[in-house]
């Protein structure tokens, strides 16, 4: 048990994807400007990351690994993840129609998330077990959400401030995102 | 322009920027002075240092932005930023540390960003956190307090800050410190043999009357209605209670209740930092939980993290969580039955 609670605070908090890892950015920046958005990106992205890596998990062991074809493990992880992200698309169109508007064509874009390739490819480097890679993609998830949440609720208080204007809009959300990031480091240690 | 006709209220609000910023600065002066009895001359020079950098900055960057610069240096908000950033630096740090500091307090985070009333992070906690990163070395070398050891003169003290001169035996561990050095000892022991225990009344030397004074001027700023109790309590409440939980006079790093409220930056940090007006929650239940967060997190990373201290690590993740929490706490407003968001669209 206290196995599992290391691995879910060590990739929500300490190995952040966003902040200490740095994976996961193109979203990150890209759909945090309304707080409500970065609440639907984060339902999906967490929905495909989780998925993600429990199937690519499995084509690893049942498909890949028995015949040899591990050196082929990038290229598949990029089919499997474009294919859950398929799954999510539909799955929103019809449960949320008007979160499918908004979020776009972020959500197709999921695919191209360097995190849920990132998660899948590090699980497959430390050699975890099935239960293990699914809790390291929940975890990946949930600390992805975490931070675009709370950056997005951010980013609507710095629409409003007076920043200059050179700094406006992009730069001083990346600004934000580095002395965030910069914060995460306080948790070095703690697993 | 005349006003002729008033409506109520008549009274007179007595405070301004201007104001509120004086009475915190004088409100560090008892926590200062201990400071500067028991670390000698080293934070009196960090304060000059931060004080002239900060101002320097402060000017240079409203000229850039052709903003009033007289007007703006007179809200003293530079001046509170420089004076916190001042106690919270070791004594006897090179200069150019001092420098860098305060580039990135007022310039990165505060001026960048606006200004006063726009700095989503404590400009004084980031310019710490940054040093922290970079310069680790220099950063935990914390002054011995005075009677454990040689207080270096004003010209050695001098010529370390300007010149990197080394001075001999002035540093010391702090009480967190020997707390997060010795993992084998049980705290009975960590009591009886590191001098910064055995020569403190309750909760390691120097530091238990730096942080009682910070207490002091903390009461003092509630006493002047400068913040509301909600944060500072909430976050040493909690720290408190944590720090009981976990306490069983053996293990390694769990130091006792006491140990944890008046050593390290808890004081400064509570009645200081964390009552930022600008950076923390806006509504009382906000505060609450704001503070609340803070005495977690200080406890957590104090406890199993890499780091001895964690107010501004904790402070900084919390300012990050703070428009959130807002956005969650807005208060009922008068009249209507449940709150509003702001986001939400009125409706006709």
């Amino acid at each position: 048990m206290a196995e599992f609670a290391a691995i879910l605070l060590g990739t929500v908090l300490v190995n952040n994807y966003v902040l200490v890892q740095f994976l996961g950015l193109c979203p990150f920046m890209g759909v945090s400007n309304k707080l409500e958005t970065a609440i639907g990106m984060a339902g999906a992205t967490t929905f495909v990351l989780t998925l993600a890596s429990i199937c690519s998990y499995l084509v690893y062991t049942f498909l890949l690994e028995p015949l040899g074809l591990e050196y082929l493990r990038t290229i598949t992880f990029i089919m499997v993840i474009a294919v859950v992200v398929q799954f999510a698309k539909m799955f929103i169109e019809k449960t949320s129609p008007l979160l499918y508007r908004v979020l776009g064509v972020f959500l197709p874009l999921i695919t191209t998330n360097c995190a849920v390739l990132g998660v899948a490819l590090q699980n497959t480097n430390k050699n975890l077990n099935f239960f293990e890679s699914s809790l390291y993609g929940f975890g990946a998830a949930v600390g992805f959400s975490l931070v675009l949440i709370l950056f997005s609720a951010m980013r609507e208080r710095l629409a409003v401030a007076d920043v200059p204007t050179p700094f406006k809009g992009a730069a001083i959300g990346m600004i934000t995102a580095g002395l965030m990031s910069l914060a995460f480091l306080g948790f070095a240690g703690l697993v | 322009m005349s006003f002729i006709s008033q409506s109520s209220p008549h009274a007179h609000a007595t405070n301004s920027t201007q104001r509120v910023m004086l009475t915190v600065v004088l409100a560090t002066i008892p926590g200062a002075l201990a400071m500067v009895y028991f670390f000698g001359v080293g934070v009196i020079i960090n304060l000059t240092l931060t004080i002239g950098f900060c101002l320097g900055f402060e000017a240079a960057v409203l000229y850039l932005r052709k903003r009033p610069i007289g007007f703006y240096l007179k809200d003293f908000s530079a001046l509170v930023t420089a004076v916190l950033l001042g106690l919270a630096l070791p004594p006897y740090s090179p200069w150019w540390m001092i420098f860098v500091g305060c580039f990135f307090a007022i310039v990165v985070a505060k001026q960048l960003y606006g200004g006063l009333g726009f700095n989503p992070f404590n400009p004084a906690m980031i310019a710490y956190v940054v040093l922290l990163i970079s310069f680790p070395v220099q950063m935990t070398q914390w002054a011995a307090p005075v009677n454990l050891g040689d207080l270096p003169s004003i010209s050695e003290a001098l010529t370390k800050v300007f010149t990197g001169t080394a001075i001999d035996g002035y540093s010391g561990a702090t009480p967190l410190d020997a707390f997060k050095q010795s993992e084998s000892l049980t705290v009975a022991d960590i009591y009886s043999q590191k001098p910064i225990f055995s020569e403190a009344f309750f909760a390691g030397a120097g530091w238990e009357w730096v942080n009682a004074g910070f207490l002091l001027g903390g009461l003092f700023l509630l006493w002047r209605k400068i913040f509301t109790w909600h944060a500072p309590v909430s976050m040493l409440a909690v720290l408190a209670l944590m720090s009981i939980i976990f306490y069983d006079g053996s293990s390694e790093s769990s130091a006792p209740v006491l140990t944890h409220l008046f050593s390290g930056a808890t004081m400064l940090g509570a009645f200081f930092i964390i009552t930022d007006p600008v950076s923390s929650a806006v509504s009382n239940k906000g505060r609450l939980i704001f503070g609340g967060c803070i005495g977690l997190l200080v406890f957590l990373i104090r406890h199993f993290g890499n780091y001895p201290d964690a107010v501004a690590f904790s402070v900084l993740l919390m300012n990050f969580a703070a428009p959130f929490i807002d956005y969650y706490t807005v208060p009922r407003s008068y009249g209507h039955s449940k709150p509003r968001r702001a986001t939400e669209k009125v409706d006709v």
